[in-house]
């Protein structure tokens, strides 16, 4: 479609642009500064309307750019929503530096814009824009506490690790625009259908797997992970722990399946001959778990302990990445959307412990279940949700990529290692639980109460996990809708 | 040296240049000027292969021109924010950025 006419598509990003461009203009006038609040989360409104009017549609924009298709459509609206729920949340935090509010505002929708054009372009360049147009505003997000050191470095090492990474990606782009003539993704695909010698797609292969890698904090471009989400300030760690991870999923299926693939994501498809990338993910994602969760184990400070829990999580959604089929996708976008909820009402229960309470390590949590008796009780079933233990969501969550596992019949070893680990966050986990409500309190607790917008944000999002036990239906219906891409 | 692989070899040379500098340097202003390397060796790739490739458009020019900017924005961000870490800690060492670990 010719640039003009795609514009009518492009209504939920232009009013993003337009909100950016607006809240920069109103922070400078003094009278108008209160406002970019309001506006950021109305843009935000706004476009998810915009974003349900063409819902189901598939379309080639800007020259084939970028795509517009269901799959897409799935993930705005988990950025839409997680994007939402930080700014709400961030307004409340007292971490943060009311001076630099509509800053933060107008960085978080550069972010939000970034992760939509993520998840929907088809173009090695667009990729590569995309992803830098995420990062970038993050590494600055992440040092928003400007005389905070740990802020900073937390921003330091976000920088060099991000464009590090991005670096070595787009070397693998470069190589991989070399081999095949082409920079979009179908053409790219079928020149790859016919190459002469497989094994020279390992290197870009290798290369373009380090940026998408870390992004979605897998082993070995996890390092930046628990520094950055502990220095970070916690709205920005609990946003950085979902919507970019999810984009890179997004991405990740988008890429791998087109390019690597001969059939795409319908049933029956496998990979180019030759090339076995569904081995070199399986050993990643044995590697990205176990790591995960053996470092979790030692950890004394909430935010770290979450960051590593976190890269757990990457590991088991990649386990059904490993099979290629619509079954396998589906099981990881059931799994972001259930993470989404659990890890946002645990990163807000953190929020609230390190405002009121200035706690940040697990010992400070002691006696959190007098001081909070109701948000400590959907603390736990946040905690047994990401352990994976029913009744919560995170069961459902990981039944549908066991289930993929055993339905192969292959990597068995793999489901051994993941049954280990889930045995091993238990302990972790519980830690925290434990300390909220078993260990010894020297001095007397006194009740202390959340912010009311804080306080219902972490019941509802917590209440998700029993919903999404009971009845998950719905939002099988709703995936398996949404698992068209374009051009398969 | 009008050949791909003498662009290549060159390109594949700043590569490797860069990653040793990012993997051995301590400064933080020497490690982004090895990430600026990586940035230029893959765009030395894309005209290369645009150039001998028989490639039909002119995507490869236009793809090294996007990485020219994006990296402009990059260094823009990575030194205001070693400005800040200057003025917090006092030194623009990675070494001395040592408060979070474990």
């Amino acid at each position: 479609m010719s640039n003009l006419s795609s514009l009518s598509y492009y209504i939920p990003e232009l009013i993003m642009i337009s909100a950016i461009l607006l809240i920069i203009i109103l922070d400078i006038i003094p009278s108008t500064k209160s406002y970019t609040f309001n506006l950021a989360l109305a843009s935000i409104v706004a476009s998810s309307f915009f974003l349900c009017q063409n819902y189901g549609e598939s379309h080639s924009l800007f020259m084939g750019m970028i795509t517009l298709d269901p799959f897409s459509h799935y993930f705005k609206y988990i950025f839409l929503f997680a994007t939402c729920s930080i700014i709400l949340i961030s307004r409340f935090d007292r971490q943060l530096d009311r001076k630099y509010a509509s800053e933060y505002n107008a960085l978080l929708l550069i972010v939000l814009l970034g992760l939509f054009l993520m998840s929907s372009s088809v173009n090695l360049l667009m990729i590569y824009i995309s992803i830098e147009l995420v990062s970038i505003p993050s590494y600055i997000l992440a040092g928003m506490l400007k005389n905070d050191k740990e802020s900073n470095e937390a921003s330091l090492k976000y920088v060099i690790f991000g464009s590090l990474a991005s670096g070595l990606m787009l070397f693998g782009l470069s190589i991989l625009y070399g081999i095949t003539g082409s920079t979009d993704i179908s053409g790219i695909s079928s020149a790859l259908q016919i190459i002469e010698f497989p094994l020279t797609i390992y290197f870009p292969l290798i290369l373009i797997l380090a940026g998408f890698g870390y992004k979605i904090s897998m082993v070995p471009f996890h390092f930046w992970t628990p520094d950055v989400y502990e220095g970070a300030p916690t709205p920005i760690t609990a946003f950085l722990s979902v919507a970019p991870k999810a984009a890179g999923f997004a991405i990740l299926i988008r890429i791998f399946y087109t390019m690597f693939t001969v059939g795409g994501i319908s049933e029956g498809a496998v990979t180019l001959d030759g090339i076995n990338w569904p081995a070199l993910i399986a050993v990643a994602s044995a590697i990205t778990m176990t790591l995960g969760n053996l470092l979790a184990i030692q950890q004394k400070d909430v935010k770290r302990l979450l960051a590593y829990s976190s890269i757990s999580h990457v590991g088991f959604m990649l386990m059904a990445f490993v099979f290629i089929s619509p079954e396998a996708v589906r099981a990881i976008m059931l799994y972001l959307f259930i993470y989404l909820f659990m890890n946002l009402s645990a990163f807000y229960m953190a929020i609230f412990a390190s405002n009121k309470l200035n706690a940040h390590v697990i010992d400070d949590w002691k006696g959190m279940g007098k001081i909070n008796p109701i948000l400590s009780a959907f603390m736990i079933l946040s905690l047994l949700s990401l352990t994976g233990l029913p009744p919560t969501a995170g069961f459902v969550g990981k039944v549908y990529v066991f289930a993929e596992l055993f339905k192969h019949q292959q990597f068995y070893w793999l489901a051994v290692v993941a049954i280990l680990n889930s045995v091993v966050s238990l302990y972790y986990y519980f830690s925290i639980a434990k300390a909220m409500y078993l260990d010894e309190v020297d001095t007397p607790v006194e009740a202390v109460e959340a912010h009311p917008v804080i306080k219902w944000s972490i019941i509802l999002f917590s209440a998700q996990n029993l919903l999404f036990f009971i009845y998950w239906e719905p939002l099988i219906e709703f995936i398996d809708n949404s698992i068209h891409l374009f051009g398969m | 040296m009008d050949s791909l692989q003498s662009y290549l070899t060159i390109a594949a040379m700043l590569f490797s240049m860069g990653i040793y500098g990012v993997v051995t340097r301590k400064n933080a202003i020497a490690i982004l000027m090895g990430i600026e390397l990586i940035l230029n060796s893959a765009n030395i790739n894309f005209i290369a292969f645009n150039r001998f490739g028989g490639m039909q458009n002119l995507d490869g020019h236009v793809f090294s021109i996007f990485v020219i900017v994006l990296a402009a924005a990059e260094a823009a961000v990575a030194l205001a924010i070693v400005i800040n870490l200057f003025k917090n800690v006092g030194s623009v060492d990675v070494d001395d950025a040592d408060l979070l670990k474990g």
